[in-house]
């Protein structure tokens, strides 16, 4: 199947689980910002959780469906519709060859993925098809999409739903879902104000009292200058007792680093590999999907746990998305 | 090659804890100090051998490891998988005795120095009171240890700049500095991979590509490496250029 673009948006890559091995290098692993959301997208059309999709950011673009397509959306609700009819999140759609898919308001979140069967083609770079904005290099020719770009999705090994592509070619559709969907919010929520969870690093204790009060009591904003490289937090200016000399070190997504100017910045996907900035403590992982999907101006609140409750955190999650693929791969034969 | 190297074990000075719930970072010693980034890159290429289940990166830096991983693959070990990867790491740091360091690799970097290579020399060698051909001359008789690689794709950290001619960096950065650029900036000197906005002062350029993605080996530079500046003029950078990488 194909697809092109007919309007870009604010900004629309293709992105997968992000480049390893290769950050010894300085090149950052980059993917998608909200992994778990890209997860799903491909899990729910049987590809492997790396088969590369694409992040579409709060204003979306329009794409036309060349060919008859069976597509996924999650992650924001970015009010998607083909014509006059809304195309439902967190489920595998049919769409008609021909079908133009717009993006409206943004009524939740920031980042939507969209995902294809077989995964979007794009030759891989160091091991991955995630667009390195800064670098230029990877996903469609190292950019962002814009008007007229055509992509080509990658070989499809085993058709998924038959008794939904039968019921669509029946019916004169232009798009047809099942009637259940996955219940996304095992993985991601939207709560407000967003409630983010962090492990401690080694400047938190360097941090003063009352600036380690204020970051746990205090309401933060997400800044109008926060990107894939970071999101940056307007909220009360914090201090360190004593200003510490730092030397550049490895950093991760989720570091949340303390520059001079006392306002805080949580590193994201895009984020160079290694700061020199103090590191008050990391974002939980399975929070940083919650992260992705904040807007500017959106609320969040900062919490501390241990990094054994983190890490018994992440393995639940692992441990429903290994549920998910055993009940979706029920679902596929139906 | 292998080199006679100080005892991992005799320096117990590592440190192992949680960088977040997916990394650890591995501290070594503190500030700028070949002989704490000697065991830092030490370390690195012993846990890069060990293949160590789930471990996908190891940034080496100035005094630190910063090692990637998947909890999953240290899951089910009777406590939580950070605490069974750092006793881990923490045995094999143990168990290294007399390790060896193999030898570093020497590098060269052809630079076109000053006239459109380096439009900031002339400033450079009057702000240390120098002329710019001595500037070239310091500068490319120094070796150059590459501490780390980070900022950007290719980016090496260098140590070993004579402080004679150390020099601020411009008060106004410029919009874009050509790709293989030769810098200064304090006590630093450095190479731009690509064509990004900087503030160093730009001394001369390599006509050599530092990083080239779509290469098996993207990166000309590695951490550990050693570097020299040998001075070209403009008809060997034109030449080489051609025939880059």
């Amino acid at each position: 199947m194909s697809l092109r673009v007919a309007s870009f948006g604010l900004l629309t890559t293709v992105q997968d689980l992000g480049r390893r091995g290769f950050q010894h290098l300085g090149v950052g692993p980059g993917g998608a910002m909200d992994e778990a959301s890209h997860r799903i997208a491909n899990l729910l059309l049987g590809n492997p959780n790396h088969a590369p999709t694409l992040e579409i950011t709060l204003s979306g673009p329009s794409l036309y469906f060349e060919t008859e397509s069976m597509i996924t959306l999650c992650g924001a609700d970015l009010s998607p519709r083909i014509a006059d009819q809304r195309m439902p999140l967190w489920r595998p759609v049919m769409v008609a060859a021909g079908s133009l898919l717009s993006f409206g308001r943004p009524v939740q979140g920031a980042r939507c993925y969209l995902g294809v069967e077989g995964g979007f083609q794009v030759p891989r770079v160091m091991g991955s098809a995630s667009t390195h904005l800064s670098a230029g290099f990877g996903g469609f020719q190292g950019r962002p999409l814009k008007i007229g770009d055509r992509l080509e999705t990658g070989p499809c090994p085993k058709v998924r739903y038959p008794s939904l592509r039968q019921r669509f070619h029946q019916g004169q559709h232009l798009l047809l879902g099942p009637d259940w969907f996955v219940p996304w919010y095992q993985f991601l929520e939207f709560a407000q104000p967003a409630m983010l969870r962090f492990i401690p690093g080694s400047q938190w204790s360097g941090l003063t009292g009352p600036s380690r009060q204020c970051l746990l009591a205090s309401p933060f904003e997400v800044a109008a200058h926060s990107n894939r490289m970071g999101i940056r937090l307007l909220g009360p200016k914090l201090s360190l007792e004593q200003p510490q000399e730092m030397v550049s070190s490895g950093v991760a997504m989720g570091t949340l680093q303390l520059p001079s100017d006392g306002s805080i910045i949580l590193l994201m996907a895009d984020r160079q590999t290694t700061g020199g900035y103090p590191r008050l403590g990391e974002v939980v992982s399975v929070d940083l999907p919650r992260a992705a999907q904040l807007r500017p101006g959106e609320a969040l609140r900062l919490s501390q746990v241990s990094v054994e409750e983190a890490q018994d955190l992440f393995l639940s999650r692992e441990k429903r998305f290994h549920d998910l693929e055993l009940v979706l791969a029920d679902q596929q034969t139906l | 090659m292998r080199t006679e190297s100080p005892d991992l074990a005799r320096n117990p000075e590592l440190q192992v804890e949680a960088l977040g719930d997916r990394a650890l970072l591995l501290t070594l010693g503190s500030g700028i100090d070949p002989g704490v980034n000697d065991r830092v890159h030490q370390l690195a290429a012993l846990l890069g051998q060990k293949r160590l289940p789930g471990v996908h990166d190891l940034v080496p830096a100035y005094a630190t490891i910063t090692l990637h991983y998947d909890p999953t693959a240290w899951s089910g070990k009777g406590m939580p998988p950070f605490e069974a990867l750092s006793r881990e790491v923490m045995r094999l740091w143990k168990k290294a005795g007399a390790s060896a360091l193999p030898l570093p690799r020497l590098v060269e970097i052809p630079v076109c120095y000053g006239g459109d290579f380096g439009p900031d020399l002339n400033d450079v060698a009057s702000l240390c009171s120098r002329s710019p051909e001595e500037v070239i001359a310091r500068h490319a008789a120094a070796s150059y240890r590459v501490y780390m690689i980070g900022f950007s794709p290719g980016f090496a950290y260098l140590g070993g700049l004579d402080t004679t001619i150390a020099a601020p960096r411009r008060s106004t950065p410029r919009l874009m500095v050509p790709a293989g650029s030769v810098g200064i900036a304090g006590m630093q000197t450095g190479i731009y991979p690509l064509a990004t906005p900087g503030g160093w002062q730009i001394i001369g350029q390599t006509p050599k590509r530092l990083f080239l993605p779509s290469e098996a080996n993207p990166c000309l530079l590695h951490p550990g490496d050693r570097l020299r500046f040998v001075p070209i003029d403009a008809e060997t950078f034109h030449a080489c250029a051609l025939e880059a990488p």
